[in-house]
């Protein structure tokens, strides 16, 4: 039996009267990498940042190291103590090279003057080891997402690290990029490294995990070994109760048939977007499946007019409309939810009222332009309730309110327009599980309604589990198509093999 | 809707603290828009007792407002300016070339009477081509008005050949100096304050009650999902860049009803820098999207206050300059401490 790297024993952590972890024991082996999955707000950035050392925990719980107790005390203590923390965002400095940022606060100097061929020379084996492909001169802002998070590694390594703990680490990166970075764990945990990886995404949680820790309102609620690693285990102990209906479909195109409201045909942008076309039927969801980068997002910007076509046209319920701009778009009764709520789509300084209300105010308001402010508070309400917001009030700003609500009031806005059509990307991005599971029933009403909904996710089981149909882009273009039917449901490897043009190596 | 007693309660607890937190940000809300009210009311006060008793006198007060009405009028334009997260440095320049322009008509025959729209509209010529340059070029607005600060001030000059234009038979000069006599002999406000409150009455109603005052927010709060909800952005700016400017023609003819007289040179010099001031004091904040035009009107009275009460009190024409250059980074440091407890960091 190998003795635990890490122990944590009863951690608690109170600011003021709320409790954001409570008793929390934790046992981290080395050589083995072991996932923590919560909801926002579970309390894993706080146990992290105490295992940092930047939070100091509750008089009454113990963290050993290797069986020594240790005491955090300080924002340095758990880098002295063996612990590298690589954060979502990357803490390097873009302007400084790749051996300056490993060395950064622990330069080597002679007489004040930077040894800089002496840091590169001592940086050098430990980029070879990681199979890096640059040099430590390398300015960091040349380098890719993926070759950043090599760097932070390297640093992790450099500092002799014995615990690595990473927090959602492919966010910003490719699928390429992903999948090196996925090798890469794998050889440091044959190192003997002890890897805390936080992330949202099941399936690398699937692929890499030796055990699962499931974090909620600040209490462990469990651990789960290897084999015991499923989705239904995982989510019933994030969530809290059996979710038997996750995913929610009863709406049936096939049933319906409905007439086609959406057809874009021939769409190009003379870059990302090749000439792509796709039919939305009312009352069907279809899914649109690809990698990142595969012209998605990018192919609903053109549909919509946020980004100028350079070939092909748009035609709803069979009329070719002319859309320029987002306003033609919502005029044709086309919506977009965009996938980046706080960037392109919230005011988050303005209140919920506001936000929902600000694609119809034009349409409301009295003769000259004087806004209704008994309709636009009814229609607030009204939203609040049918899509179950939950806010102290409509007046509330809306940056104030957790991710899924804020999701739900973006979704209101669309909403208030009736559109013809919807498109959703990235619809439960950051978003709860309980919240993604009142999503999927928002969309399958909507659905069962007669809207023509278009779904854009990267996150598969969702896809299947929700749409009728699934369109795959690659590279700029459609590579295919694949229907759900009563028999066959959707099958995630053959969108995989559509995504990535793997399909050519049976033919 | 809960079906049971159990969530019913388990929605209590995360609606208690949302009930707290909707205190807590209307306390803010309060804070921020009663902001320098406090400081007004304060600064009155301080230099009626500096100035022993000398400042709440009806002769007085008289000419804080009168002194105080043309950057209230300006800083009004300014208010929708920077909350679309803009600014317009130019506002000095274009009231100069407006009340040379207004001049120059009020001295042709018969088309005397039409000095005060000619004004008005060629400051509103100057806006429209300043938010053109902002909205369909899509050039930052600092380098554009700071252009136009320069360029509009040429065009001031070339109107009177460089010279000052009087006119002492200008029509309307009651607007200048006279006063509206509420109770005779014993209330009268004066026409230039009259303006400009009925300015800030027009343009509280034009953010809080119309459908352009939610759009000025939105395109101050986050521009490229006012472009994406459908808002046509570039109109909005162009807008409020054109009412920046139309307000500065009106300030011109304001000033030149009160002077008989306009020189391209000097009229107007460095009005943007005390319009921004009281925009900024009055809470609004630079970023865009945050901020009112109750504030604005305090703001501008705290700069009249400040320099009517520091002649009061006799402290010299050079501390006048370092006292207000301190009170414009006391409000820009007061901005950013504001900016902290907003929603967007």
């Amino acid at each position: 039996m190998i003795d635990p790297i890490l122990e944590m024993r009863r951690v608690s952590k109170s600011f003021f009267s709320i409790k954001a972890l409570r008793g929390v024991d934790l046992t981290v082996y080395p050589g083995e990498i072991h996932a923590l999955m919560g909801e926002n707000g579970a309390g894993k950035s706080t146990l992290m940042k105490i295992l940092s050392g930047a939070y100091r925990p509750d008089p009454g719980g113990e963290i050993r190291i290797e069986g020594k107790p240790v005491n955090f005390n300080g924002p340095h203590a758990g880098r002295a103590a063996g612990i590298s923390i690589i954060y979502q965002e990357l803490s390097l400095a873009p302007n400084l090279s790749v051996a300056q940022n490993i060395y950064l606060g622990r330069e080597v100097s002679r007489f004040g003057i930077l040894a800089r061929e002496a840091m590169e020379a001592g940086v050098g084996p430990i980029l070879e080891r990681l199979g890096a492909d640059f040099a430590p001169s390398t300015l960091v802002a040349g380098l890719s997402m993926g070759q950043r998070q090599l760097v932070e590694i390297a640093r992790a390594l450099h500092a002799r690290s014995k615990i690595l703990i990473m927090d959602e680490p492919t966010t910003a990166l490719s699928a390429g990029e992903s999948e090196r970075l996925f090798g890469l764990i794998r050889r440091l945990r044959a190192e003997g490294l002890a890897i805390i990886y936080i992330s949202h995404r099941m399936d690398e949680v699937y692929a890499l995990g030796d055990r699962v820790t499931v974090l909620r309102d600040g209490t462990l609620v469990g651990s789960l070994d290897k084999p015991e690693i499923r989705a239904d285990t995982i989510v019933r102990l994030m969530v809290g109760r059996d979710v038997s209906s996750f995913y929610k479909k009863e709406h049936d195109a096939e049933a319906v048939h409905g007439a086609a409201v959406l057809a874009a045909v021939d769409i190009a942008d003379g870059r990302r977007v090749k000439g792509c076309s796709l039919i939305v039927h009312a009352g069907e969801v279809v899914g649109l499946a690809g990698l990142v980068g595969a012209g998605r997002t990018e192919l609903a910007h053109l549909i919509i007019g946020a980004a100028a076509k350079t070939a092909g046209h748009v035609e709803i319920e069979g009329r070719t409309v002319d859309i320029r701009n987002p306003g033609a778009a919502l005029e044709a009764g086309i919506a977009y939810l965009t996938e980046d709520r706080k960037a392109l789509g919230l005011f988050l300084d303005m209140s919920c009222l506001d936000n929902i209300n600000l694609a119809v105010l034009g349409h409301d308001a009295r003769p000259g332009g004087i806004l209704d402010r008994d309709k636009a508070r009814d229609r607030a309400k009204k939203a609040f309730a049918a899509l179950g917001i939950r806010a102290a009030d409509i007046r509330v700003a809306a940056g104030g309110l957790s991710g899924g609500n804020q999701q739900k009031v973006l979704l209101s806005r669309l909403l208030a327009t009736t559109p013809k059509v919807l498109i959703l990307d990235e619809p439960t991005r950051g978003v709860d599980v309980g919240a993604k599971s009142e999503i999927y029933s928002i969309i399958d009403n909507l659905a069962k309604a007669g809207t023509a909904v278009l779904v854009i996710s990267s996150d598969l089981p969702e896809i299947i589990g929700i749409c009728d149909r699934v369109i795959v882009m690659r590279a700029g273009l459609i590579a295919g198509e694949i229907k759900r039917t009563a028999t066959a449901p959707l099958d995630q490897e053959e969108i995989m093999a559509l995504a990535t043009g793997m399909e050519r190596l049976d033919a | 809707m809960p079906d049971d007693g159990a969530s019913a309660k388990a929605a209590t607890a995360p609606g208690l603290a949302a009930a707290q937190e909707t205190r807590r940000q209307r306390t803010r809300l309060l804070i921020r828009s009663a902001g320098m009210l406090p400081v007004l009311v304060l600064l009155c006060f301080g230099f009626h007792l500096l100035s022993d008793g000398r400042f709440f006198t009806a002769q007085n007060l008289g000419i804080v407002v009168q002194q105080a009405a043309v950057n209230t009028v300006l800083a009004a334009g300014m208010t929708f300016v920077i909350l679309t997260g803009g600014i317009d440095l130019s506002v000095g320049s274009i009231l100069a070339a407006s009340a040379m322009a207004g001049l120059i008509v009020s001295k042709l025959p018969d088309v005397g009477a039409l000095w005060l729209p000619a004004a008005v509209l060629a400051g509103a010529a100057f806006g429209i081509l300043n938010g053109g340059f902002i909205a369909l070029l899509r050039l930052p607005p600092f380098i554009v008005t700071l252009g136009s600060l320069t360029a509009v001030r040429g065009v001031a000059r070339l109107l009177g050949a460089d010279t000052t234009v009087f006119n002492s038979e200008i029509p309307y000069a009651f607007i200048g100096n006279g006063s509206l006599t509420l109770v005779p002999g014993v209330l009268s406000i004066p026409w230039l304050w009259v303006i400009a409150l009925l300015v800030i009455l027009v343009f509280w109603l034009v953010l809080r009650r119309t459908v352009l005052g939610v759009h000025i927010y939105a395109v101050g709060g986050n521009e490229s999902a006012a472009r994406l909800a459908g808002i046509k952005v570039w109109a909005v700016l162009i807008f409020v860049y054109g009412v920046s400017g139309l307000l500065a023609g009106l300030g011109g003819a304001m000033q030149a009803a009160r002077l008989y007289a306009a020189n391209g040179l000097q009229l107007g010099q460095s009005y943007e820098l005390d319009a921004i001031t009281a925009v900024i004091l009055g809470g609004t904040s630079f970023v865009g999207g945050i901020g009112s035009i109750w504030g604005t009107l305090v703001g501008a009275l705290i700069i009249a206050v400040l320099s009517n009460g520091l002649i009061l009190t006799g402290v010299s024409d050079v501390w006048q300059y370092v006292i207000k250059g301190l009170v414009i980074i006391g409000a820009v440091a007061l901005d950013r401490y504001r900016l902290q407890g907003s929603a967007r960091t």
